[in-house]
C-alpha cells in the first residue's frame, strides 16, 4: 500500500496548533503543510521556539492539531481515536528524541525489543535476533547486555536509533537527535540514520540546529513563527 | 513496596489469627452450653389469657409462631405437667436427637465437715447423657459413671461443691429437702468449667429425686438436644406453639454472652483491618510516586505504541503481585500463628473449662481476610494506574525536552 508512485508516506495540510491556556494561549503553528517521501531525509530548521518540536509531535501522533489534517500512508489520522493513533505509532512511526529516553532499568537489547514486543509480529528469538542485528548496525554489537545506565550519551542515542528502527517503521521522526552529542558522535548518529533510512526506504524527518547536518539532508525546510518560509 | 507487602502479610495473618481465636472461644463456649444445659429447655406450661387468644385469633392466617411470640399476655404454670406426653411429642420433631426429663429442687447438703445449699437434678442417666456431655465431664480419677449407674443412692457432685464440702468418691452425704432427709453416696465428681453449675448441681436418679423432693409426677423442665443446633430458635418457637410450654433455645438463653463474643470478634476484625488499610495507603503512596517518577518512561512507552490499558496494566500487575504474595504469606503466617497459639497453655474456668487457647479453623477467616486485602490493594493500585493511563505523551515529552 505504501508503494505509491510518488511514495508519500506522511502528509499534513494546514496544521494549526495552540498551546497554553487563557492569557498564555499561543498560536504556535499557523497553517503548516508538508510531505515526506520514502528514502528521503528532510531537515526542519529554524530559531528556538518557532514550533519545530510541536510540529514533530503532531506528525508523530503524540499530540492532536486544533485544525488541519495528517495522513499516514494515505490514512487520515489527525482526528482518529487514541487507540488508532497508538496503533499507528507502533506500526509506522519511529521516534528519536533529543534526550535518548531509554528505559534505565533495562539492557540495550531489551530497550530495542520493547516496540517489537508490543507489535507482536515476531517470536522471542526472532525479536532478540533482530535487536542484536540492529545494535550491531549502530556499532553496539558487543554491548547488547549493558544496562542503559552503563552506556555513554552517544551510545545511548545510538540505542535509541536502533529502537526507532525496531518495527521497520515507514517514518522516522527525530527531534534534535544529535543535540546532546559532540561533533564526532553527531556525525555518527546522523550517518546511521540516513544510511539505514536509504537502505530500507524510510522517510526521515529531523529537527536540527546544526547547519552541517542540515546541509547534508535531501531537503531543508526553514521555519519561522510557526510557518515554513522560503529560503 | 516491600513495606506494603509486609504490611499486607501481617494484616492478613493477624486477621486470621484473631478471628480463629475469638471464634475458637465462642465455639468452645457454645459447646460448653450445649453440653451442660442443652440446646432447648422446655419449662413452664402456659395458658393463653383471653387477651392473647383474641390477639392470636384476630388474624385467621396468623402463623403458629405468632401465638408464641406474644409472651407477655400469658399465664405460666410452673413446671411440666405431663412429661411423658411432652417427651413423645418432642421425639416427633425431626431435628430432636435426645430428650431428658429433669426434676429439680433445692436442698441442703450436709457432709460430716460442713453444710451448703445445693440443687439436685433428678435424671434418667441414659436420657441425660444423650442431651449433655456429662460423660466427658466426669473428673478423671474421681469416681466413675458406672458406679452411679449401678447404685440407686449414688450422686454426681460438681467439683467446686465437692471441694467445699470436702467430699470425694465413696463419701456419704446427707441431703435435706424440707422435712425430708436422706443419706446418699458420692459416685463421682464432674466438672463443666461453668462455675454456676459446678458450685451447686448434684445429679441423682430421677426416682430418688421424686421421693426426696416429694414431686411424684411432672417435671421441672425437659432438656432437649438437637442434630442441627442452628435451628434451635425456630424449633423452640414451634415447640412452644405445639406443646403449650415455654421453650427456650440456647441462643436466647445465652444471648448476652453470645453478643459479647460477636462484638469481640467484630472489633478484632476492625482493629486488624486497619493494618491492611494502612498498608494499602502505603502502597497507594508508593504507586502514585512511581507514576510521577516514571512519567517520562510512560510517555516513551506510549510513543512506541503501548496503549493506555497497557500502562494501566503495569500498575494493576504490581498490585496483583503484592496481593498474591501478601495472601500466600498472610495465610502461612495466620495458619502458623493460629497453630502456635492453640498450643499455648491458658487455664480458664468460669464460663467454660479449658487449659489451652481455643482456636477455630475456618476457611472463611482466610477468605474474608483475602477479600478485604484484595479490595484495599486493588483500589490502591487502580487509582494510580488510571492516573498513569490518563497521561498525555505529547504533554510529557514537551515538558521534559524544554
Ligand atoms: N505548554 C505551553 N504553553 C504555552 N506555550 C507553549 C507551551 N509549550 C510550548 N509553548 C510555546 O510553543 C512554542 C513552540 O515550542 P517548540 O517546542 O515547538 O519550539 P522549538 O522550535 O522546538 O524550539 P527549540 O528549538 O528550542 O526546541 C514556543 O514559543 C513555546 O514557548
Ligand atoms: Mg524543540
Amino acid at each position: 500500500m505504501a508503494t505509491n508512485t510518488n511514495s508519500i508516506v506522511l502528509r499534513c495540510e494546514n496544521l494549526h496548533r495552540y498551546l497554553g491556556e487563557g492569557e498564555g494561549r499561543v498560536h504556535v503553528l499557523r497553517g503548516v503543510s508538508f510531505e515526506a517521501r520514502r528514502g528521503q531525509v528532510t531537515a526542519i530548521v529554524g530559531p528556538s521556539g518557532c514550533g519545530k518540536s510541536t510540529l514533530l509531535y503532531l506528525l508523530g501522533l503524540l499530540d492532536q492539531p486544533n485544525d488541519g489534517s495528517i495522513w499516514i500512508s494515505e490514512q487520515l489520522m489527525s482526528n482518529s481515536s487514541d487507540l488508532d493513533r497508538t496503533a499507528a505509532r507502533c506500526e509506522h512511526i519511529g521516534f528519536v528524541f533529543q534526550f535518548h529516553f531509554l528505559m534505565q532499568e533495562f539492557s540495550a537489547l531489551d530497550n530495542v525489543m520493547m516496540p517489537m514486543r508490543k507489535l507482536g509480529r515476531l517470536d522471542e528469538g526472532q525479536m532478540a535476533d533482530r535487536a542484536r542485528m540492529l545494535l550491531g548496525e549502530v556499532g553496539l554489537g558487543d554491548k547488547t547486555h549493558r544496562l542503559a545506565t552503563q552506556l555513554s550519551g552517544g551510545e545511548q542515542q545510538r540505542v535509541a536509533v536502533a529502537r526507532a528502527l525496531a518495527n521497520q517503521p515507514s517514518i522516522i521522526l527525530a527531534d534534535e537527535p544529535t543535540g546532546n552529542l559532540d561533533v564526532k558522535n553527531s556525525a555518527l548518529v546522523f550517518d546511521l540514520l540516513t544510511k539505514l533510512a536509504k537502505e530500507n526506504g524510510q522517510a526521515v524527518v529531523l529537527v536540527t540546529h546544526n547547519p552541517d547536518i542540515a546541509e547534508r539532508c535531501d531537503e531543508t525546510k526553514p521555519m519561522r513563527d510557526g510557518e515554513f518560509v522560503r529560503k | 513496596m516491600l513495606m506494603s507487602l509486609a504490611g499486607i502479610i501481617f494484616g492478613i495473618g493477624f486477621f486470621i489469627v484473631t478471628q480463629a481465636q475469638t471464634s475458637g472461644f465462642e465455639q468452645f463456649f457454645i459447646r460448653t452450653i450445649l453440653g451442660t444445659n442443652g440446646a432447648i429447655r422446655i419449662e413452664d406450661k402456659f395458658q393463653d389469657t383471653i387477651f392473647a387468644m383474641a390477639a392470636a385469633g384476630h388474624n385467621a392466617d396468623a402463623s403458629k409462631f405468632e401465638v408464641a411470640a406474644d409472651r407477655s399476655a400469658r399465664k405460666y404454670i410452673e413446671g411440666v405437667e405431663d412429661p411423658e406426653r411432652i417427651t413423645d411429642a418432642l421425639h416427633k420433631f425431626r431435628n430432636v436427637s435426645g430428650v431428658s426429663t429433669v426434676v429439680e429442687g433445692s436442698v441442703i447438703a450436709d457432709s460430716s465437715f460442713k453444710n451448703d445449699s445445693a440443687k439436685v437434678y433428678g435424671i434418667n442417666l441414659a436420657d441425660h447423657l444423650a442431651v449433655s456431655d456429662l460423660a466427658a465431664q466426669i473428673v478423671r480419677g474421681a469416681g466413675s459413671l458406672e458406679d452411679f449407674r449401678s447404685s440407686p443412692q449414688g450422686l454426681l457432685i460438681g467439683r467446686v461443691l465437692a471441694d467445699r464440702l470436702q467430699l470425694g468418691p465413696g463419701d456419704s452425704v446427707l441431703l435435706q429437702a424440707g422435712t425430708e432427709q436422706r443419706r446418699y453416696r458420692v459416685s463421682a465428681l464432674y466438672e463443666t468449667g461453668v462455675s454456676d453449675i459446678d458450685r451447686v448441681r448434684i445429679f441423682m436418679h430421677l426416682g430418688e429425686a421424686r421421693s426426696l423432693l416429694k414431686k411424684t409426677s411432672g417435671a421441672s423442665f425437659i432438656q432437649v438436644a438437637l442434630f442441627d443446633r442452628d435451628r434451635a430458635p425456630m424449633d423452640a418457637l414451634q415447640m412452644e406453639s405445639v406443646l403449650r410450654h415455654g421453650a427456650k433455645s440456647w441462643q436466647e438463653r445465652e444471648k448476652s454472652w453470645l453478643e459479647a463474643f460477636r462484638a469481640l470478634q467484630i472489633s478484632a476484625a476492625i482493629t486488624v483491618s486497619t493494618i491492611i488499610l494502612i498498608s494499602g495507603l502505603g502502597m497507594f503512596n508508593t504507586l502514585a510516586m512511581i507514576v510521577i517518577e516514571k512519567t517520562k518512561e510512560i510517555a516513551i512507552l506510549r510513543s512506541m505504541g503501548y496503549t493506555r490499558s497497557d500502562i494501566a496494566r503495569i500498575f494493576i500487575w504490581l498490585g496483583a503481585i503484592v496481593l498474591f504474595f501478601g495472601t500466600i504469606g498472610g495465610w502461612a503466617l495466620g495458619a502458623g500463628v493460629t497453630y502456635g497459639v492453640s498450643m499455648v497453655k491458658l487455664p480458664i474456668r468460669g464460663i467454660f473449662r479449658t487449659d489451652t487457647f481455643q482456636v477455630y479453623w475456618s476457611i472463611w477467616h482466610y477468605v474474608v481476610a483475602t477479600i478485604s486485602a484484595a479490595v484495599v490493594v486493588m483500589t490502591a493500585a487502580i487509582i494510580p494506574a488510571r492516573r498513569a493511563a490518563r497521561l498525555e505523551p505529547g504533554d510529557i515529552i514537551r515538558g521534559t525536552s524544554q
